[in-house]
């Protein structure tokens, strides 16, 4: 039985992402950095159709008093706001940047991140294990950037993470999935969510993590640095949905050697 | 007196509330989070807590990020 097939025999048609109970009907998470404006990044978040959008907590600019709000473009009402630690280094760091992040918005699902490295951004897990322990402890519940070590990321499941999000590539390099075997490893071995997140760069690869069977995509450069972000935004939106249901729909098999797609009989 | 906010020296007047000092920069008490020592204080709270010298102040806020 396909996937759809199995959904469908338990009665109901939405395929909709379930991430801590709460169900999200686009499978496309997106970034609001990087953008020229808040009105292209709020026009990018339109086209795209995600439920919701990363956020970095940082200091306020105390002597720029009238400087326009990202809350002011897009109402956190409207949309999940998913507060992330970009910019930690430490397990430290990221809980403290959490823990004010909560207090700031009021919300407990966020996404976990600790970097290793300042060129590759690549993260430490070492740090981000310890992190997640702390956070999921105090009812955070983490959704958490990673490697694509299928190990860590079972371990990570293990412990409470309520989704699994491990690279394509380093954030902002848009080089698309790096190991497919370790993307569809993770998938298989996981009871939560996984969804790619980092280093998308263009339609295909946000089509191949779906395919892949993952549950949804993250992504923020991959928009906002193409040329026409509201379009890619759209283009985005499309290869989400359409790499869902071919994944759904079960594929083909692959074969070595041809095999005709026309009748080999009653040739003239 | 001088506090550190924002890892800025910054000079107040004695008797200064965490609710006097958002308010002092106009900030909307329902978009920041403040911590005060690394202690993070709830906005309900904020009247109650008065600044002494050398106190480190972070207020922060939302914004893009991927």
């Amino acid at each position: 039985m396909t996937e759809r097939q199995i959904l469908e025999k338990k009665g109901g048609s939405s395929d909709s992402l379930v991430i801590a109970g709460k169900e999200f009907s686009s499978r496309l998470i997106i970034g609001t950095g990087k953008y020229q404006s808040f009105q292209q990044t709020k026009e990018a978040l339109e086209a795209s159709s995600a439920d919701i959008i990363t956020v970095a907590l940082r200091r306020v600019n105390v002597f720029k008093k009238d400087e326009p709000k990202l809350q002011d473009y897009i109402d956190p009402k409207q949309y999940t706001y998913l507060p992330n630690t970009a910019g930690c280094y430490t397990a430290d760091e990221a809980v403290r940047t959490l823990r004010l992040a909560r207090e700031a918005g009021g919300w407990d699902l966020v996404k976990l991140e600790v970097i290793g490295d300042k060129k590759t951004l690549y993260p430490d897990m070492e740090e981000t294990y310890m992190a997640a322990k702390t956070l999921i402890k105090e009812g955070f519940s983490v959704m958490v950037y990673c490697t694509d070590d299928p190990i860590y990321a079972k371990k990570l499941e293990d412990i409470g993470c309520v989704a699994i999000m491990p690279l394509a590539a380093p954030i902002g390099s848009g080089l698309g999935i790096q190991n497919k075997i370790n993307i569809a490893l993770i998938v298989e071995n996981a009871n939560v969510p996984v969804l790619v997140d980092a280093g998308v760069g263009t339609a295909s690869d946000a089509s191949i993590a779906m395919e892949l069977g993952c549950d949804g995509v993250l992504m923020n450069t991959a928009i906002a640095e193409a040329k026409d972000p509201v379009l890619m935004a759209k283009a985005m939106k499309l290869s989400v949905t359409s790499g869902r249901m071919a994944y759904l729909a079960g594929r083909m098999n692959k074969k070595q050697y041809a095999d005709p797609s026309s009748p080999m009989y009653n040739l003239i | 007196m001088q506090i550190i906010l924002n890892g800025e020296n910054t000079m107040l007047d004695s008797n200064v509330t965490v609710l006097d000092l958002v308010k002092k920069y106009d900030l909307s008490p329902q978009k920041v989070a403040v911590e005060l020592n690394l202690e993070i204080i709830s906005r309900d709270e904020y009247e109650d807590y008065n600044l002494s010298e050398g106190d480190r102040v972070e207020i922060v806020e939302f914004v893009g990020g991927g």
